[in-house]
């Protein structure tokens, strides 16, 4: 497919009729600018995301803004989802004390990464926001900077130096070599694998649901008919997996998040 | 699907991120942190604790009322077992004295009954020796009479008469006595 196309597919392109399979790839990643602001361009997924923020506000704002001693329908449902990250992942990994701090960052990152994901399926939207590695990356490296200043604020300069790089005189001759080991990995390649494990995910899940759409929509000609429902239900067989994906990976996400704050708080060893 | 546009471009390394992706993405988080940090979440922690304090109460004033209702039952248990030991006391200290009284009745009835007997058998005593006497006097009177009837003569010396007659009876005695 060649790049000057400008639609992704085009419609009347069938099996038999002598036009190629038009493979997604990352060209399905791309999206022409909806309008250009001084060189800056607003496309589709910036949308997705700034509506996805007004979706969990206006979710929270009609759960929480008047909460209620007994709470209605509403209130029950955010109440048991902020439940689900405060209890479930921050008191669990960081622990009630240290935790509570940060419950409203991690609650927070956990409905955004979700709703950023879950656009995947939603009609109209139909693409993941977090598939794009910028917003996964933007969020990796706010837990990065938090993270990180953490552990120099709790453990002073050396005692941060200590913390990051697994600093421990027991372990004798392999010291060097961990120090540099857990440098690297906890420095460096932390924040990357962060931001990339999501991003990976939701990229690889929208190109197989894309795939599969678009191989169901191309095999609809003579026999591939028969081969087309298989590719369709394919489609809604990976949509179901995605929805599980999306709650996993966000669940990972605020996992991890919770996990680096909670190393930058622990004792150093 | 239409709205799947490629860019004109040829598409960049996709792990490179977009610098206007990443500003938007920052701002649409800050957005949502911002709300729920800032007014949404400390409203809800609020009312959360509200609730936690009022279930807590309720639970410290139902704990307060067992502990109470136990400390009642305790006083009335304590109440009703002295009552019982009371009672038993009582009945005691009666049966006590009715056996006490009942012995005193029957010792009192002893007495009586020994007195009696004893006055009796002193009664019956006197009066056989009052009979005895008079019955003496009658015989030695009959027998004088007679004697004196069948002698013909009247027996004057009054002392002799008297000895004859008393050795006459303390004869007749002894063989009453050999005879028995």
């Amino acid at each position: 497919m060649s790049a000057d196309t400008t639609l992704a597919f085009d419609a009347s392109c069938h099996i038999f009729t002598g036009c190629g399979f038009p493979a997604p790839g990352l060209h399905t990643f791309v999206y022409k600018p909806i309008f250009t602001v001084a060189g800056f361009e607003f496309t589709k997924p910036m949308l997705l995301a700034l509506l996805g923020s007004v979706l969990i506000v206006a979710f929270f704002w009609a759960a929480f803004n008047k909460p209620k001693l007994v709470p209605g329908k509403v209130q029950m449902i955010g109440e048991a989802g902020y439940d689900f990250v405060r209890r479930g992942i921050v008191y669990e990994i960081i622990g009630k004390k240290d935790g509570e701090k940060y419950v409203p960052l991690m609650v927070s990152l956990f409905f955004f990464v979700w709703i950023l994901n879950l656009w995947s399926i939603i009609p109209l939207a139909q693409f993941p926001v977090t598939s794009l590695i910028a917003f996964p990356a933007g969020l990796a490296l706010i837990v990065y900077v938090l993270w990180v200043s953490l552990t120099f604020k709790k453990h002073g300069f050396v005692g941060g130096w200590k913390n990051i790089t697994g600093y421990d005189k027991s372990l004798g001759w392999v010291m060097p070599l961990v120090v540099v080991i857990e440098f690297f990995s906890n420095l460096l390649i932390r924040p990357f694998t962060h931001a990339v494990r999501l991003f990976a995910n939701m990229f690889a899940g929208h190109l197989l649901i894309v795939m599969f759409t678009l191989a169901s929509w191309y095999l609809m000609n003579g026999i591939g008919i028969a081969y087309g429902s298989v590719s369709f239900l394919m489609v809604l067989v990976m949509t179901v997996f995605e929805l599980f994906i999306q709650a996993v990976q966000a669940y990972v996400f605020v996992l991890l998040a919770s996990s680096y704050i909670q190393g930058a708080l622990a004792k150093s060893h | 699907m239409n709205a799947l546009f490629l860019a004109a471009e040829e598409p960049q390394n996709p792990l490179v991120p977009h610098l206007d992706e990443l500003v938007i993405g920052l701002i649409a988080f800050v957005i949502v942190f911002g709300f729920l940090a800032k007014k949404l979440l400390p409203n809800i922690n609020k009312v959360l604790d509200e609730r936690r304090e009022a279930i807590e109460g309720g639970m410290e004033k139902a704990d307060e009322a067992q502990t109470e209702a136990q400390s009642v039952l305790e006083q009335y248990k304590a109440q009703l077992a002295e009552a019982r030991h009371e009672a038993a006391r009582l009945r005691q200290e009666a049966l006590e004295q009715g056996t006490v009284l009942k012995e005193e009745l029957r010792a009192e009835g002893q007495r009586q009954r020994e007195e009696i007997i004893a006055a009796g058998h002193a009664q019956i005593e006197a009066d056989r020796k009052q009979a005895a006497l008079s019955l003496r006097q009658d015989v030695g009177k009959l027998a004088t009479d007679l004697a004196g009837k069948l002698v013909g003569e009247s027996l004057e010396d009054h002392a002799r008469q008297s000895r004859t007659i008393d050795r006459f009876l303390s004869e007749l005695e002894e063989k009453a006595e050999a005879a028995r």
